[in-house]
């Protein structure tokens, strides 16, 4: 692996739906500030994959180990604690909300502020409310959506939405960010500039997993590749050595 | 606090300092007066449906639980009401918290089933348990509150004591919305999957947010027991909590002022409709009380059914078209002059 220590281990796990065997003794080792990609063809297992490790839903067998704590049963707002931040294959913003309000609450998980002080003081006398919206612009920087940060999140085009998302995730101060189809839906134009941003939040020494089926983007910026296929890893390795392995071609092509 | 909000204080304090004065009548005062109870039960109940989008069918008992710790701790133990205040919002809190616990973890709307039935269970106590709670006879004799020394023993002094509390309720409920924890919660109404990825206990939030809710719902009842200084089963009936519940979707699910014009409306509308009757008489046409459930209904029918985002938003959006055709006029007159 290129990073030395791994910061999330996979070791046989696997996920059965009724009868349907959606991850099959899986293993697979995230090298600590990496990009590392998973694909795969469609029921692969791949968003399952980050469904189990952020706690949405619970293993059928097998182990996952983030930085020597083990992440089974622990529900998605602990894990959230624990610093793996997540996105989701269909963007889920808050459309409702500003943009920044978005990324605000990104920040709860490292503020603390409880019922009783919040009804008692209103906002602009408590120091932790300014402290979250100034993280929150920050990171909204980071993106490049510092001009948009008082729109309904709602209101934006896609490729925006997914970057208030990749925001929001950030504000939580993650350690490893999963990234779930971030370049789905993107023209060429956005594929880019999300290119660009996982690579400079890699800069940041948050390790990357992404899914994603746009090769261009995969091949650019990852270190690693995993290929799943049947829920199992049928390869592993620099894009390089994965484009050339016969078993992805396989699983791609057919025999 | 935004600016609006802080417009939307000002309007309601300058309304509760007129409206005395508007109406110059005992009797419209005590109307008010109710007004406001329903006020303070309807801005928690927002806070739950509005922010965390769940419904609580069972209002009214929270209600009735303050309204019968007030009467039964003052009379029968001797308690200060401020104390037996208190303990019944924290009965309340406490009971919300157990009844919220199971429900709010599964996703869906249980709750709404589970207070359904814990306000059945309550206004059956209420009726049945006559050694504690004296059956329908009620709670005769329960003291005046005192504020500072000051009895509150006049219809007048209780108004402007019962908005007072209004307001400071309104306070609460802002601070909580514009905070780290309102954020959670229409987080969680949002996406509660999205909420749970940045870090947001979404269980225990819906339950705290209930408890809270739960503990206005108390208060009111509390207030309404000193005011009348007399309790029965009665106004705690299923059909009040449901009520409830209609003053805050009729006023508006997505603001707390919805919830404040919603009560309002809704308290004052029957008064009004007999007000009304009044002139009709005038005019020649018979109109009998028995009308009025289908005037209310209708009534309710047409907010639904036109403003489906409740009597607040569309007050907004009135004053919104209204403003932009002044604009425009102004604009216009501007035109011509050049």
């Amino acid at each position: 692996m290129s990073g030395n220590n791994s910061i999330l281990q996979l070791d046989g796990l696997r996920k059965v739906f009724g009868g349907v065997v959606a991850l099959d003794g899986l293993c697979l080792s995230v090298g600590e500030d990496t990009i590392t990609s998973v694909i795969g063809p469609n029921g692969a297992g791949k968003t399952t994959v980050f469904n189990l490790v952020t706690g949405y839903l619970a293993p059928s067998s097998g182990a996952m180990i983030y930085k020597n704590t083990r992440l089974q049963g622990a529900k998605p707002h602990k894990i959230a604690l624990l610093g793996i931040g997540r996105t989701f294959q269909n963007v889920r913003i808050f459309p409702d909300m500003t943009v920044l309000e978005n990324v605000m609450v990104g920040r709860h998980a490292r503020s603390r502020a409880g019922v009783t002080v919040s009804a008692l003081l209103p906002a602009f006398l408590r120091p932790e409310e300014k402290r979250i919206q100034a993280e929150a612009r920050s990171w909204l920087g980071f993106v490049g959506l510092a001009d948009a940060m008082d729109m309904p999140a709602g209101s934006l085009p896609l490729g925006k939405q997914r970057m208030v998302e990749v925001a929001r995730a950030l504000a939580i101060e993650p350690d490893l960010l999963l990234l779930d189809e971030p370049a789905s839906g993107l023209n060429s134009r956005e594929t880019i500039a999300m290119g660009d941003l996982i690579q400079r939040i890699r800069e940041n020494q948050i390790t990357v997993v992404l899914v994603e089926h746009d090769m261009e983007l995969v091949m650019e910026v990852s270190d690693r590749v995993a290929v799943m296929n049947f829920g199992r890893l049928v390869a592993e390795g620099t894009p390089r050595e994965v484009q050339e392995d016969p078993e992805v071609i396989t699983a791609y092509l057919g025999e | 606090m935004v600016v609006r909000d802080i417009i939307g204080f000002c309007i309601l304090i300058a309304l509760v300092l007129v409206m005395p004065h508007a109406v110059g009548n005992d009797y419209y005062i005590g109307v008010l007066i109710f007004a406001a109870f329903n006020c303070l039960a309807c801005i928690g109940l927002s806070l739950l449906m509005g922010y965390a989008g769940q419904i609580s069918l069972g209002h009214g008992a929270f209600i009735a639980i303050g309204a019968y710790a007030s009467g039964l701790l003052t009379t029968k133990l001797g308690w200060s009401p401020w104390t037996a205040m208190a303990a019944g919002a924290f009965a309340a809190m406490g009971i919300a918290f157990i009844v919220g616990i199971p429900t709010l973890r599964l996703k869906g709307h249980y709750l709404a089933m589970a207070t359904l039935g814990f306000a059945s269970i309550i206004h059956i106590v209420a009726v049945a348990a006559t050694n504690l709670t004296g059956g329908p006879a009620g709670v005769l004799n329960i003291p005046r509150l005192s504020l500072f020394g000051y009895r509150l023993d006049s219809d007048i002094r209780f108004y402007y004591f019962a908005w007072a509390a209004v307001v400071i309720g309104l306070y609460l409920a802002f601070n909580l919305i514009h905070s780290r924890v309102g954020r959670g919660l229409r987080a969680i109404h949002g996406s509660e999957d999205a909420a749970g990825a940045a870090g947001i206990n979404t269980a225990a939030y819906k339950v705290q947010v209930f408890v809270v809710s739960a503990a206005y719902a108390s208060v009111s009842g509390s207030l309404y027991a000193y005011y009348v200084n007399y309790i029965d089963p009665g106004p705690f009936d299923v059909m009040h909590s449901v009520l409830l519940v209609t003053m805050v979707a009729v006023g508006g699910l997505h603001h707390i002022w919805g919830a404040v014009v919603g009560a309002l409306l809704l308290s004052l509308l029957p008064e009004m409709l007999s007000f009304t009757a009044g002139y009709l008489q005038v005019i020649g046409i018979q109109y009998r009380p028995d009308y009025d459930i289908l005037v209310y209904g209708g009534i309710l029918l047409v907010i639904m059914l036109f403003l489906p985002e409740g009597l607040f938003a569309g007050m907004i959006a009135g004053g919104k078209s209204v403003w932009n055709l002044v604009k425009r006029v102004i604009r216009g007159k501007q035109v011509v002059r050049e």
